[in-house]
């Protein structure tokens, strides 16, 4: 297997200052040497120690194409376990794509999406979070969630889960041998024991399931819904966001009748950001929908931006809104700043813990300090990404809930008194489950999606 | 020149639990057949302990009987006491266990094995296989005798280049002085057959009136006893019992231990087998449970028509001196008399991963092999081996599909399954912990599981096949019935839950739920239950099993589904795992070694990581799609 050598352009097609393209598989040394010329014109990288730079240029028979740096990585030492070769040549589209065409014409072939990683996996170079973690950097939407990833990638993941799986094998193994051996392991007062253990590992099993939630807003981005009362602004400050003009903005009272979405980057998150229409009571048939509609989204989004006029004065709408607040992660915009304010800012605080921010979204001003609060409520604190568990894949998720139902039958187990061989089955899904989130039980299902994820063999 | 020629189908090497089932199945499946034994007298015979049964071996003993086997039958004819261990706990590690008078349990099976049809009792030692190109063709006795045959099953249990032990004095023999079989071995390893050597070992016998029972404990049998086979009456067991006694090993018993270990053959370095971690010898206790102040010893008869005591729990291959000085320091064993020595006993085995599920050769068509001499230990273990193996080779004679159970069948394919596929360093006991699904594997529905299969070979008759189906049925309409049945907060009902600490119901409820309850069961609610009919004890227990643990079940059965899906994946015999060059080489080795059947078989090979086997199912993926 793996005779072909791939290559794939490897960073960005933008008109960055560098632009790299990859070579991996039996043949890179022999293709590289057949495109590449040192200075001197006889260096053969071929006969290159591993890990070495070399400088010279790319070229196509007689023609010069760039000056490049080339990095030779002899096998097993890289990442996909194979011969690698990296040419870092000068940035833009067009370069950059001159020299992959040259390199798949000297008897590379394309790599598929995620191919080197497949590779990386295959050879046994990465465990299988591993692998899916690069698959998610691949997809990652924004900074954080390719920092998330990058700890996935070092093994965090992975330690975590062998932790706890180690912590549940020892009890199985305890409880097994105990059957085995009842004249010289005794299960005597074990009940409370594993009850604490359970109660542990409910625990640290939360934890990793609130992380990987936080996991979800870096990859998906953070479910924002914009509320106020009619013609508070909301479609304005959306635009001023998004940069362009998506919502109908008039100084007629309830424009907006649909829900808008927009995705937009504050603060180096994403932001799923809803426009809704303006909470009021109505009659008008198409704007309740609306409402209604607006309710139903602030009830299920991360985040609330909640957009005040400060020219009107508060009614009973407010209220509502401010009560609906209490318990979401919310801001409050004292909008239209520009105008003679009725509403004070005290006025407000009074009313709400929630920072409020005073903006023109006419003038575009107080963005600065709305970007600065949403990286405080998402990211401050919360989101250490060295030492954290981050699980960002929905597979593992799922796992992971999976180990914690378990465990959660096993307490249940306990509770009615059961006899001790009934514990095994339920610690041996949990162990299961979460050997699947790091790929050392095999699961088929896990082999199809694998599958999916690395379009194998089609 | 060979003296003596004949021709049978099948010929059996060995008459001990494994040889007697392999006989039995073979002949009854119409096949004629020859059974060797080194002696007549030995027949079935039981060299270690007195019982049948036991944690996870009662299980055994009643799969083998829902298939069509004998020992569960004979041990009914033949027991002295009866008891289902564990009832303290779950219905998984209920075990049955009977006390065996060793003699009358000989007799029996030698006269069901005299008078079944097509089977010759022969006692010969076998000292050479015939195999040509690959095949078994026949055997050939000491004698220069030559039998003919299709298919060969190897028990040769303990006997292989045999010898006893008990501290620097060593017997060339078998067991109980029987003679050990010196010639055979030579010819396995000239037809390529891996051998190790193992060793096992067995407590002293004592004499009864030596015995101070009133400083032990006296352990009596149960009130009801049951059966173990599903076809013997349980009215006709009932019967008086006789008593087995415990009592304990103290510090002055390790003390003794201890300071003569330098004398023992095991530490010494005189035997070199590998001994059973699950059945050590009270020296191998002492060293390795340093910290425990007592070990238990159970004092059991070894039949109704002899004096002689086994001592269950001292198994030793310490001197004839240091043996008597040990005993004595044991409560009751003061003034205990020795009618036979403990010793250890060495014997050649077979590497089994050599073997297909199916108990065949890989590399020997026709060659089957069961029991001591596949490198586990026990009589259960050997009689489930020597059944499978009776039963595929008879099968191959007759051109027929080979049975092979798996792990979530039975037991027996627990333990066929680990013998093939695990690295086995020592003999090999069958354990409930062993059994992944055993919530599933219970010994009370052994029948239920098992007894489709026995019938479909051949070896269950009609009639006890019908019961089983019926019994079905009944089961499945009483839970039914159980299910739809409402009851709901009248006076009775409150009488009765608050007679056993039940909560009140507030609204009606089935009485399913109700006997779910764990302070309740199917019994207990007899009152309040107007519609029951009467119905047999084996069927309550299925019931109550049933309702009150079904979430567990089908939490089991998830596993088992999940289980399947690595089985079904087949891999084929003829594949050579050097072609996956993402495979480890140490993979690749032992895949290429033992060749599993399944992809479920490949994982569980010890050297096997499950990054090889995805790597494997990624392999395999890819070439159906490249055929695709």
């Amino acid at each position: 297997m793996n005779t072909e050598t791939i290559a794939a352009i490897a960073t960005a097609l933008t008109n960055s200052g560098i632009g790299i393209i990859r070579l991996s598989g039996p043949e890179a040394f022999e293709i590289i040497d057949k495109i590449y010329v040192s200075p001197s014109g006889n260096k053969k990288l071929k006969e290159s120690r591993s890990h070495q730079v070399h400088y010279g240029y790319i070229k196509d028979g007689g023609r010069i194409i760039d000056e490049v740096m080339v990095l030779v990585m002899r096998a097993p030492n890289t990442y996909t376990r194979e011969d690698t070769v990296e040419i870092d040549c000068h940035g833009g589209a067009f370069i950059v794509q001159e020299i992959l065409k040259t390199v798949l014409k000297y008897g590379a072939r394309a790599a598929e999406p995620g191919e080197f990683t497949k590779r990386a996996f295959l050879n046994g170079r990465i465990d299988l979070s591993q692998a899916e973690a690069v698959m998610d950097f691949i997809n990652a939407k924004n900074q954080y969630a390719m920092e998330a990833s990058f700890c996935q990638l070092k093994g965090s993941v992975s330690n975590q889960i062998r932790k706890l799986r180690e912590d549940i094998l020892y009890q199985i193994a305890f409880i097994e041998s105990a059957l085995d051996d009842p004249e010289h392991i005794s299960l005597e007062g074990y009940q409370d024991q594993l009850e604490e253990m359970v109660e542990k590992l409910l625990e640290q099993l939360d934890n990793i399931l609130k992380q990987s939630e936080n996991g979800r807003i870096l990859t998906e981005g953070i479910k924002t819904v914009i509320l106020g009362k009619p013609n508070a602004g909301k479609s304005s400050l959306l635009n001023l966001l998004a940069g362009e003009e998506r919502a109908i903005v008039t100084a007629v009272p309830g424009t907006t009748r649909d829900i808008l979405k927009e995705h937009i980057m504050l603060g180096g998150l994403s932001l799923h950001i809803v426009d809704t229409a303006g909470i009021r009571d109505t009659d008008d048939i198409v704007e309740k929908i609306g409402v209604q509609k607006a309710k139903e989204s602030a009830l299920n989004a991360d985040f609330i931006l909640y957009v005040v006029d400060s020219s009107i004065p508060l009614d009973k709408n407010d209220t509502e809104i401010i009560e609906f607040i209490k318990d979401k992660k919310a801001v409050v915009l004292l909008n239209k700043t520009d105008l003679i304010p009725v509403i004070k800012e005290e006025k407000i605080r009074s009313l709400t813990e929630k920072q409020v921010i005073p903006i023109s979204a006419k003038n575009a001003e107080g963005i600065d300090i709305l970007e600065n609060a949403v990286k405080e409520l998402f990211i401050s604190g919360e989101l250490a990404y060295n030492n954290e568990i981050c699980i960002t894949n929905i597979r593992q998720k799922q796992e992971i809930k999976e180990a914690y139902q378990s465990m959660l039958m096993l307490k249940k187990s306990l509770k009615d008194g059961m006899p001790e061989d009934f514990y095994t089955i339920d610690l041996m899904d949990a162990y299961t489950s979460l050997g699947h989130v790091i790929g050392e039980s095999v699961e088929d299902d896990l082999i199809n999606e694998i599958f999916e994820k690395f379009c194998m063999g089609k | 020149m060979p003296n003596l020629e004949e021709t049978y189908d099948i010929a059996i090497v060995g008459a001990g639990h494994a040889g007697c089932e392999a006989a039995l199945a073979s002949a009854r499946l119409g096949l004629n057949t020859i059974i060797f034994t080194i002696s007549i007298d030995s027949i079935a015979l039981m060299p270690c302990n007195p019982n049948i049964g036991g944690s996870s071996k009662g299980h055994l003993v009643r799969e083998v009987d829902a298939l069509g086997g004998e020992m569960g039958k004979n041990i009914d004819k033949t027991f002295l006491q009866s008891k289902m261990l564990n009832e303290s706990k779950g219905p998984a590690v209920h075990s049955l266990r009977a006390q065996a008078d060793k003699q009358e349990y000989t007799k029996e099976m030698r006269k069901i094995l005299e008078n079944t049809d097509n089977l010759t009792i022969k006692q010969a030692e076998v000292t050479e296989l015939i195999v040509e190109d690959g095949k078994i063709t026949g055997v050939k006795t000491y004698s220069n005798a030559i039998y003919h045959c299709q298919a060969v099953v190897l028990a040769t249990g303990t006997y292989l280049k045999a010898r006893c032990i008990y501290g620097d004095v060593s017997n060339e023999t078998g067991p109980n002085g029987l003679q050990a079989a010196n010639y055979l071995t030579d010819s396995l390893k000239n037809h390529g057959i891996e051998i190790q050597r193992f060793k096992t070992g067995t407590p002293a016998r004592v004499d009864k009136r030596s015995i101070d029972f009133s400083k032990m404990e006296e352990q009596i049998g149960d009130q009801k006893i049951v059966p173990f086979s599903f076809s013997t009456d349980p009215e006709s067991v009932q019967k008086d019992q006789v008593s087995c006694w415990l009592t304990y090993t103290n510090q002055e018993t390790h003390r003794i231990i201890r300071e003569n270990l330098d004398r023992s053959p095991l530490f010494s370095g005189v035997i070199e087998g590998t001994g059973p971690r699950y059945c050590p010898s009270i020296e191998d206790k002492v060293v390795k449970f340093a910290d425990k102040d007592r070990h238990h010893v159970f004092i059991e008869p070894e039949g109704l028509y002899t004096n002689e005591m086994y001592l269950g729990g001292m198994s030793s291959s310490l001197p004839e001196d240091v043996q008597v000085a040990m005993y004595r320091t044991v409560p009751g064993l003061e003034h205990v008399k020795i009618v036979r020595n403990a010793y250890a006993i060495e014997y050649d085995c077979i590497c089994p991963g050599q073997l297909k599920p199916t108990l065949e050769f890989k590399a020997i068509e026709g060659l089957f092999s069961s029991g001591q001499f596949n490198g586990s230990s026990g009589y259960e273990e050997a009689a489930a081996q020597g059944l499978v193996a009776g039963i595929n080779a008879a099968l191959k004679v007759l051109g027929k599909e080979p049975i092979i159970l798996d792990r979530s069948q039975a037991y027996i394919g627990v333990l066929i399954d680990d013998l093939v596929t695990k690295e086995n360093h020592e003999p090999y006991r069958m354990m409930t912990s062993r059994a992944e699904y055993r919530l599933l594997l219970r010994q009370d529905n052994a029948d239920l599981r098992l007894s489709e299969i026995g019938y479909q070979v051949g070896l269950v008759p009609e009639e006890t096949y019908k019961k089983v189906k019926e019994k079905e049925k009944q089961i499945e309409e009483e839970i039914k019935r159980l299910n739809k049945t409402v009851v709901g907060a009248s006076e009775s009902i409150s009488n009765l839950l608050k007679q056993y600490g039940s909560t009140p119901l507030k609204t009606g409820t089935t009485l399913a739920e109700l006997i779910r309850r764990p302070e309740l069961d199917y019994k207990k609610i007899k009152e309040i239950d107007k519609d029951r009919k009467p119905l047999p004890e084996d069927i309550i227990t299925q019931v109550d099993i049933n309702i009150k643990y079904e979430g567990y079940i089908k939490r089991q059965l998830k596993q088992v589904e999940q289980f399947k899906k690595l089985e079904n994946k087949k891999l084929s015999v003829d594949f050579d795992y050097n072609m996956v060059e993402n495979l480890r080489k140490e993979a690749r080795q032992k895949l290429n070694f033992y060749k599993p059947l399944s992809i479920g078989q490949a994982s569980r090979i010890s050297g096997v990581s499950p990054a090889d086997i995805s790597v494997l199912l990624i392999y395999l993926e890819q070439l159906r799609y490249r055929k695709e």
